[in-house]
């Protein structure tokens, strides 16, 4: 055999989905069209990531897929076959918050809350980025590998999520105070 | 969304066959697909994922090129250290395009064969020669500022959306493809797309089942290289225009230069009219401007979109000034 198949026949719209969601090993039966993030909210009652736009669009739905960030709804459960996700509910608890969920609270980085939990997962995966060097349309010239995280910068690396209440410049100001080691 | 069955591809031969069916099709970062299997734009019956193929790595080439895999995600492309240091202007035109969630899900080979975001080929209510041929095209005496002022047709004016491959004719990419029985070939970028004329809904020259497995740089050619993309917001947005530019100087006169356009066609467009418009001539405004009318002279305004003629020659002149001031100090 060499294209294998997750337990399903061909013949079949459903699959057997082995999913790792914040170091929890799931199996599920899952019709081939569910995104993850319907995945994540419908079959696993994990509801912080939040269906925005459903197009990829708005960031509401951001997760972590092997530590990188990513659209959860722009991508199919079944796709993910022992994937290591983590989501908000991953990332801190009420009682050990994430320096992100801190730095927003004292910031107050948000209104309504409904993209928080997208904005602190993307900015999570921003910070790794940009430890690893990685420039971006902001950085004057990309073969530098030296990346300082100006408010231009966490801007530019942040524009895939949106905030219809416009919190962003706290948003920017709890970023930059984790960056700067601040935000616990 | 349409029922569809799945498989995960381990075998890229076997991947070709399952492709080949009628209603098949692979599946990537998904980014693009996707969004449209929604809206019921895209219909497969059967995806191949191809993402755990093994296509992810970017390889040296011996003549000092590179042979970037087609599962190679954006993200990884763009912050490449090689990719970085020789060929700057993809680097550039891959983070100027989407968001850093898309970037880290979309691959290389998948960024080729994104479709349109023509708002008349996502309405399924609108006439579109594209979606549905021979329906018509709605964008033609419609709202069309987003669209082509170069290479359309009667059939359609939509404007091909990607940044990297903008950047990739500039820099004379080949594009390796997989096809049945093991056979390979390699296209160079600049015939891969195809333009409208009177079959807009076939976009490339691939055959069905045919798989991109990798995107070849020659070694880069001398001089700066620049991206600059203008859109109606600074991040996150489809180009108005932009242009891919290189270009090297010599004692004052220009000795290589490569003018690419997106945004005002249905492929990127290479403007070798520019490139003559500036070889062996002194660099300066007024070479830049002469090279701008020369790229513009066949272009064609549809109403809403007629700035777009203006704002192409600005660019190249602006971008062209910013590169060679760099090229002359270095």
């Amino acid at each position: 055999m060499t294209v294998e198949s997750p337990s399903t026949s061909l013949q079949t719209h459903t699959a057997a989905v082995r999913l790792r969601v914040n170091g929890t090993e799931r199996v599920f039966e899952l019709d081939t069209r569910t995104s993850l993030l319907d995945a994540l909210r419908e079959h696993l009652h994990l509801t912080g990531a939040k269906k925005g736009c459903d197009h990829g669009q708005c960031g509401a739905c951001t997760v972590l897929i092997n530590g990188r960030r990513i659209n959860s709804c722009l991508t199919l459960a079944v796709k993910h076959e022992s994937d290591e996700i983590v989501t908000i509910e991953g990332l801190g608890t009420a009682d050990a918050l994430h320096p992100l969920q801190a730095a927003f609270i004292e910031r107050d980085g948000f209104q309504c809350g409904y993209c928080t939990s997208g904005q602190i997962c993307s900015a999570a995966g921003m910070l790794a980025e940009a430890a690893a060097g990685w420039p971006s349309h902001a950085t004057t010239c990309v073969a530098s590998h030296e990346i300082e995280l100006t408010d231009a910068e966490i801007r530019e690396r942040m524009s895939g999520n949106i905030c219809r209440c416009a919190a962003y410049p706290n948003i920017v100001a709890a970023i930059r105070d984790v960056v700067e080691g601040a935000g616990s | 969304m349409r029922a569809f069955t799945y498989e995960r591809a381990t075998d890229a031969g076997a991947a070709v066959n399952a492709a080949s069916n009628p209603g098949a099709k692979y599946i990537s970062g998904g980014t693009n697909l996707l969004d449209l299997m929604k809206l019921e734009i895209e219909r497969p019956t059967h995806l191949v994922d191809i993402s755990r193929l093994a296509f992810r790595d970017i390889e040296e080439l011996p003549d000092h090129g590179l042979r970037i895999g087609a599962q190679a995600a954006n993200s990884d492309t763009a912050a490449d250290a090689r990719v970085r240091a020789r060929y700057p202007v993809l680097s550039q035109a891959l983070l100027a395009g989407a968001s850093g969630q898309l970037r880290n899900m979309a691959s290389i080979g998948g960024n080729l064969l994104q479709r349109t975001r023509c708002p008349y080929f996502y309405d399924p209510h609108s006439s579109c020669n594209k979606r549905e041929p021979g329906s018509g095209c709605a964008a033609i005496g419609g709202v069309n500022r987003n669209h082509a002022i170069l290479g359309a047709s009667d059939a359609c004016i939509a404007t091909h959306p990607s940044d990297m491959a903008v950047a990739l004719v500039a820099l004379d990419a080949g594009i390796e493809l997989l096809g049945k029985s093991n056979t390979t070939r390699v296209v160079a970028i600049g015939d891969f797309h195809r333009l409208p004329g009177d079959k807009p809904h076939i976009e490339t020259i691939l055959n069905q089942g045919e798989m991109i497995t990798a995107v070849v740089l020659p070694a880069p050619p001398p001089g700066r290289q620049v991206y600059r993309k203008v859109r109606d917001r600074a991040s996150y947005e489809f180009a108005l225009v932009s242009v891919a530019v290189i270009v090297a100087i010599e004692r004052g006169t220009i000795t290589t230069a490569r003018v690419t356009f997106g945004g005002v066609a249905h492929k990127p467009w290479r403007s070798h009219e520019a490139e003559a418009a500036l070889i062996d001539r002194p660099a300066g405004m007024a070479t830049y401007r002469a090279a701008a009318q020369a790229a513009m002279k066949a272009a064609t305004g549809r109403g809403h979109n007629d700035f777009k003629i203006d704002l192409a020659q600005r660019t190249l002149c602006r971008t062209l000034a910013d590169a060679t001031r760099e090229a002359e100090k270095s």
